[in-house]
């Protein structure tokens, strides 16, 4: 019993990990899927943390936050959109440029407009997201295993941590079960077909890119609103380039991605638990390598040393209409 | 047809003061629009901003000194992003290679120290080369022979880099009895020359890393225009297809020019670390890699563009730390949007203007032909 409610535990703590990194991954799936190079996942999450965080300190409310989250992002969403889609540009330096404008100009404005060393006021109450006690929970805990599974790890999460699980088959149905999803995957393949069909490339990039800054604005909203209660300078921390690895990882497709995110996110936790163990035969293990556990396993994946990711075929290409 | 449109660095038909000089000025003229309203919009005045910066970064000895120094980094990773694009690729781990490059200066100047100077100087600037070119070289093969995308590689690489230097900063090589992670100082015999040891000016990190760079431009305007392997490496960037048939491997100048491009980003660690701070210390990379970005971007991939764009990111960097000091509203990350701001105009947005700046120029010149 000891045993299992560690590796509770260490799930509890996956999930919470996990959030984020699969919101931001299946946000990356609908613009990488349309052929569009999204390095700039990090920025648009921090971006979103940081207007979710100020809203909700201002409206007194997480709800208000989130929606100025989403909206920051798909914004964000749309500048990228006008310089990759509407204007050729380069996709890679469109992602770095929004990535880095965010990173200088969140701490500036919470600088200026709070004066906290570049944070936003600590929130309180309704300005953030709390845990959910899910029905029965507390009734069920003392039957083994299933009821206290259900009490300590499916039970007690902030309303975030279900989106994000409800994303990834609401993602899958839209990419492989809609008629724009369909659309989606194929203007990322081969955009000369869906033109000739009579529709428009353009059109449809910004409509994937703005599903993919709507999923990003949730997953930022959850680092300043839900999982913190603040923001802080830099609080992404890499994640939207985890996300974007984890997205690699699991080949563009919605399962395989969540499992990777989850991958991730659990080697992440484990890492936090087993600071200076030692374990039999491997000794300690590095903290540090743990942490590149996941840029080395996309390294290896895209080297095709660990099976094949073929990325989508249009991507990172410019679309330009025949005349 | 589409290849032309979308590739950097386009030929154009209209003066060549127009592509090298008014285009990169209106891109860099409505990034600094944009960054006065932010400063409107955190509530301080961007003129008087303007006028701190300029002073900050030009207006005394001391920090024409400093503006010099931070100039000297962003010309080895613009020169370092600039190669790579010579070969049609993006190289984003300019960041990581420099990091590297801290750990081959460490590792010589450490353990090589019984040596006199002019040994192990050489040794050490040769090992942050070497070291920041392995780690370019790595997603280079990756890139040629398995096809993995360089972008993701070497995002990746950049990650790898920082869990080793931390690693190995604080499990390693970490001073004996020291807290905090970094390494013991190195012996004086190893430390660069600084500019204040033999001008009269006031004490600055400017060191002579500053003339490797100078040099390393020189160097690189004559590689890339005027040898073989500079010739090979363009073809591959601007058509693989021809390369091939004119029989040049792509694999090959692939690899090359991101060992050259990792060396190049590997000069920081000199700078930085045999240069300045005379130990290994995390973060030392500042993301003058990222920064490399821009000013290959702005200084179209030409070692007098990249000489003006890191001049103005030196004196941007220098001129920002005083901006803070000295205006109310304004800390250091106004600088870093200033960057991001500069990126997307002159980077992503670089279609948004110059079409019209081309069509305004051609229509002259037709006004002049049918005149005439």
């Amino acid at each position: 019993m000891e045993l299992f409610q560690i590796f509770i535990t260490i799930m509890d703590a996956t999930f919470r990990v996990a959030t984020p990194l699969i919101l931001a991954s299946m946000a990356g799936m609908f613009s990488e899927r349309s052929g569009v190079v999204d390095i700039g996942l990090e920025g648009k999450m921090l971006g979103a943390a940081f207007a979710a965080a100020t809203i909700a300190s201002l409206s007194g409310s997480a709800w208000v936050g989130l929606g100025a989250g989403i909206l920051t992002s798909v914004a964000l969403s749309m500048l990228h959109a006008y310089a990759c889609v509407t204007h050729k540009g380069n996709q890679v330096v469109s992602g770095m440029a929004i990535n880095i404008m965010v990173a200088g100009l969140t701490p500036t404005l919470a600088f200026a407009w709070f004066r906290m060393g570049g944070q936003t006021p600590a929130l309180k109450g309704d300005e953030r997201f709390h845990s959910l006690t899910l029905p029965f929970a507390d009734a069920v805990r003392d039957i083994p295993v299933i009821g206290y599974t259900y009490a300590e790890l499916i039970s007690g999460h902030n309303i975030i941590v279900y989106i994000a699980a409800a994303s990834v088959p609401i993602c899958a149905w839209i990419l492989f079960r809609t008629r724009f999803g369909l659309r989606v995957r194929a203007v990322g393949e081969n955009p000369h077909a869906v033109d000739t069909a009579g529709i428009s490339v353009n059109v449809l990039r910004y409509q994937a890119l703005a599903v993919t800054g709507v999923l990003c604005g949730i997953a930022g909203s959850y680092l300043s609103t839900a999982h913190g209660a603040a923001f802080i300078r830099d609080m992404t921390a890499g994640k939207g380039y985890l996300a974007l690895a984890a997205l690699i990882f699991g080949k563009w497709k919605p399962l395989p991605t969540l499992f990777a995110c989850l991958l991730f996110a659990f080697t992440d936790a484990v890492q936090v638990r087993m600071q200076g163990v030692d374990l039999p035969i491997v000794g300690v293990i590095p903290g540090q390598f743990i942490q590149a556990l996941p840029y080395i396993l996309t390294v290896l994946l895209l080297a095709g040393f660990v099976g094949k990711a073929n990325p989508p075929k249009a991507i990172g290409q410019p679309y330009i209409k025949e005349k | 047809m589409s290849e032309k449109a979308v590739r950097f660095g386009t030929p154009a038909k209209v003066p060549a003061w127009v592509n090298l000089a008014l285009i990169p000025l209106v891109n860099l003229l409505a990034a600094f629009v944009l960054s006065g309203i932010v400063i409107v919009i955190v509530g301080d005045n961007p003129f008087k901003a303007l006028e701190v910066l300029i002073y900050g970064a030009f207006g005394y000895a001391d920090a024409i000194g400093y503006t010099l120094y931070y100039t000297t980094n962003f010309i080895f990773t613009g020169l370092a992003v600039a190669i790579a694009f010579h070969c049609g690729l993006f190289n984003i781990g300019a960041e990581g290679q420099a990091l590297m490059s801290g750990l081959g200066v460490a590792l010589c100047a450490l353990y090589l120290d019984f040596l006199p100077f002019w040994m192990v100087i050489p040794i050490a600037i040769f090992a942050a080369a070497f070291f920041g070119a392995v780690w370019a070289a790595v997603p280079g093969y990756l890139q040629a022979k398995r096809g993995s995308h360089i972008v993701i590689t070497t995002i990746m690489f950049n990650f790898i880099a920082a869990s080793i230097i931390t690693y190995l900063l604080v499990e390693v090589l970490i001073a004996p009895g020291g807290q905090s992670p970094e390494t013991r100082e190195f012996a004086e015999i190893t430390w660069l020359l600084f500019f204040h040891d033999f001008l009269p000016i006031p004490e600055t990190p400017l060191n002579i890393s500053f003339i490797f760079a100078l040099f390393l431009s020189g160097g690189f305007y004559y590689f890339v225009w005027h040898t073989r392997w500079g010739y090979e490496i363009r073809v591959v960037g601007q058509n693989a297809t021809a390369a091939k048939y004119a029989g040049i491997s792509s694999a090959r100048n692939i690899i090359l020019a991101m060992f050259i491009s990792g060396a190049l980003a590997g000069f920081v660690g000199v700078n930085e670390i045999l240069g300045v701070h005379h130990r290994l210390i995390l973060d030392f990379t500042g993301g003058f890699g990222f920064v490399g970005i821009a000013v290959a971007l702005m200084g179209r991939n030409h070692p007098v563009g990249i000489f003006l764009a890191a001049l103005l990111f030196g004196a941007l960097y220098q001129g920002g730390s005083e901006l803070a000091f000295e205006m109310k509203s304004i800390n250091r990350e106004m600088v870093i949007v200033i960057q991001g701001l500069i990126i997307l105009f002159s980077g992503a947005l670089e279609h948004m203007f110059r079409p019209r700046i081309e069509s305004f120029f051609k229509r002259q010149k037709s006004v002049q032909a049918a005149e005439a």
